[in-house]
């Protein structure tokens, strides 16, 4: 019973330590931004509450904000889950853009579907179109042995630009810089629609899928065979290998599903917030943010769900903080300090280091006794 | 487990001494700030300007339209508010961020048309104000410019600076906006020239500098000495195939006489976004706003003309393009606006 509760005591004050250090790492990032923002000339106290306001000021803004988390998570997952088997999927921002334009394709092409249907179909279409992008990536690190980064990258271009031709020419009707509509049985449903609260932002049910997406993700990676086999390829493909694990196979499936969750956040994009892809001039960002987002999450997907939702506050509380005078580029080095400080991770570093000066003493001491 | 206990202790400590740290001084400034600045502004009048992810810097559109802002700004003693986009998504949420801030909202660019749209709607009690297209919701008021106007001018000095009375016209995509400006220029090149001829190709796009490039040289080898762009990026490439194969390059939008490396742009089209979002504010300020109005800007507001920052028009053309703007100022002159009002148009003598 002793060992029992102590064991529980000891789960818990690691678990409040994992949370506790980047909250304290955020903390400090702010007032580093603060002082920042004072050397600038501009009122630190301000800048944070107009951050926090611009947010989750009111109910509009905190779906507005939740709107932005959604891509994130999902973004955020597809880096966790190919991370896991050692891969680095850059290409993450290319299989949210052909999630998005499949999903545009899908939802336009099979109107006259019962709603229900179409919105699934639709949904699926666009991770199968990550999925399949991704696997590509996947297929040649295994297969040929050419880097996943460098034809992550070059897979992003080459989805941008055929999502720009689609747009431009078969997905085009009015001749404008953005494509067609898709149809309303293919759109998510918007909590706005219900509540009066969320009258003005946008929020749709994408959120829920996202969560049950992030569960599902931790279920596979931690309680089945199949996330075994991928964790351990990325931890050894040799010891793997040898293990009689099928390394190209879980290369490539891995690849496969984080593309999955890529082009699940391009394709509720589409259906939830857009109804539609416009020209791009550039990449959307989400699937680089990705990366952060699963990075400062510590590649879990529990922490990527509370990380987007940090990046989600930063990035919504923006236009207010731009509204209130503080210029655009310092809201961006206040957001990529507080990033800074939270992926460093150096609460947990000192802490360490404190410890391990702690017990070298300890020693020394024990041995001058001896 | 104790130091592990000490170390939890130590953390929360550090977090307390920060929290204290912080909520202090963030009642203290508040405290003398009590006026709160946005608050006193409010009941005179509030206003600011959403960018498309363009934003501020690029030299062009969105820069030329925060000057009019900062313009109207400083003559009703306001600051103005700007709100750049990050992402395209963003645009309805900024406009209603923007909306919920300030009185009158301006967003600047057709990219924001959709989202205008939306946002005029859910904010039925704020006025708007949208530059370059048209959204007809009954609190927004869009400002458009006669492009045709403008280009007409631009046509009167490629009449008379052209040698081979042979002029080119390179659109980008064939639709009305675009042949407004061809009509226009046509219109100005037959009024000065009559005998001069026009050859009139689209690259069917706005951002390949390449077929621009090549319709620019294969109006050159037509004999072509003078060329006039309504293609956006395409442009560029007229103007490489200019400099390089020296003849007159004309611009549009802006003042393009930067783009060529050796002075081969003869003068530009120039839209005045500037007077277009201070037309908006002044309309305001002065009780004048009408919402669901669309303004168009023509020779007769400045909000479209010529400019020479290369100097490359002699003074004689510059006069009888001066002369031009007076005619269809004062009504003289129709430009055409469609091609069968081309058809239908009777030069009138410009002297």
């Amino acid at each position: 019973m002793e060992s029992r509760i102590n064991e529980f005591r000891e789960g818990l004050l690691n678990t409040l330590k994992e949370i506790a250090y980047p909250l304290v790492a955020i903390l400090i990032s702010v007032i580093a931004g603060g002082i920042l923002v004072y050397s600038f000339g501009k009122d630190p106290v301000l800048a944070y509450t107009s951050m926090i306001k611009g947010s989750l000021g009111d109910w509009n803004k905190f779906g507005e904000t939740l709107v932005t988390v959604t891509p994130l998570i999902l973004t955020g997952l597809s880096i966790t889950f190919a991370f896991k088997c050692n891969l680095f999927n850059i290409g993450v921002e290319g299989q949210f853009i052909m999630g998005a334009i499949a999903a545009v394709w899908a939802g336009w092409a099979f109107a006259g579907l019962p709603a229900i249907l179409h919105l699934t179909l639709t949904l699926l279409v666009g991770a199968a179109a990550g999925g399949i992008w991704a696997s590509i990536i996947g297929w040649l690190q295994a297969k040929v042995g050419s880097h996943v980064v460098i034809n992550g990258i070059m897979m992003n271009y080459i989805a941008m630009y055929t999502s720009n031709f689609l747009v431009r020419t078969a997905l085009n009707v009015s001749g404008k810089a953005y494509s067609v509509e898709i149809a309303d049985t293919a759109k998510l449903w918007r909590f706005s629609q219900a509540f009066v609260q969320f009258k003005h932002s946008r929020l749709h049910t994408g959120i829920i899928i996202a969560l049950i997406v992030a569960l599902v993700a931790y279920y596979i990676l931690n309680k089945t065979v199949r996330g075994y086999e991928i964790r351990a390829v990325g931890f050894n493909p040799d010891a793997a290998e040898y293990g009689g694990i099928n390394v190209s196979k879980n290369i490539i499936l891995s690849m496969l599903v984080a593309g999955m969750f890529a082009g699940l956040a391009g394709a509720i994009m589409t259906t939830g917030v857009q109804y539609r892809v416009n020209t791009l001039f550039g990449f959307t960002g989400y699937g680089l943010d990705g990366i952060s987002v699963a990075l400062v999450g510590n590649i879990h997907p529990i922490g990527v769900i509370l990380s987007a939702f940090l990046f989600g506050v930063m990035q919504k509380g923006g236009p207010l903080m731009q509204i209130q005078g503080i210029p655009k580029e310092v809201v961006g080095i206040i957001q990529g300090i507080i990033i800074l400080f939270v992926a460093a991770n150096f609460v947990k570093v000192i802490m360490g280091n404190i410890k391990q000066r702690k017990e070298l003493k300890k020693t020394a001491l024990q041995e001058g006794v001896e | 487990m104790f130091k592990k206990g000490l170390v939890l202790f130590l953390a929360l400590v550090m977090v307390m001494t920060i929290f204290t740290g912080c909520a202090q001084p963030a009642q203290a400034p508040a405290a003398p700030a009590e006026p709160d600045p946005a608050e006193e502004a409010k009941p005179e009048l509030s206003f600011g300007m959403i960018t498309d992810v363009g934003g501020l810097g690029d030299k062009s559109f969105n820069d030329s339209a925060w000057e009019g802002i900062q313009k109207a700004g400083k003559e009703l003693g306001v600051e103005p508010v700007i709100l750049q986009s990050t992402k395209q998504e963003d645009y309805e949420a900024n406009i209603g961020n923007m909306a919920q801030s300030v009185d009158l909202s301006i967003a600047v660019g057709f990219l924001m048309e959709q989202a205008m749209k939306v946002g005029s709607e859910q904010y039925p009690d704020v006025k708007f104000g949208i530059i370059d297209t048209v959204v007809t919701t009954p609190n927004v008021m869009s400002v458009t410019f006669k492009e045709h106007e403008g280009s007409f001018l631009v046509g009167v000095i490629a009449g008379l600076a052209t040698k081979t009375n042979v002029i080119g016209f390179v659109g980008g995509m064939d639709f009305p906006l675009i042949q407004k400006f061809e009509v226009g220029f046509i219109a100005g090149v037959k009024s000065v020239n009559p005998n001069a001829k026009v050859l009139v190709n689209y690259t069917g796009a706005f951002d390949n500098p390449d077929k621009g490039k090549e319709i620019a040289i294969s109006q050159f080898k037509q004999k072509a000495d003078v060329i006039y762009h309504a293609s956006g990026g395409c442009g560029i490439g007229v103007i490489q195939a200019a400099d390089e194969n020296d003849f007159w390059a004309i611009g549009v939008d802006q003042d393009q006489s930067a783009v060529s490396n050796n002075n081969k742009v003869l003068c530009s089209m120039i839209k005045r976004v500037d007077v277009g979002t201070y037309t908006i504010i002044k309309a305001y300020a002065d009780d004048k706003f009408e919402g669901g109005k669309a303004i168009e800007l023509g020779l007769k507001e400045e909000g479209v003309g010529f400019s020479d920052n290369g100097k490359n028009v002699s003074a004689e053309i510059k006069a009888v393009a001066d002369k031009a703007k007076e005619l269809v100022v004062n009504g003289t002159i129709v430009v055409p606006v469609t091609r069968e009002d081309l058809e239908a148009f009777k030069p009138v003598e410009i002297k």
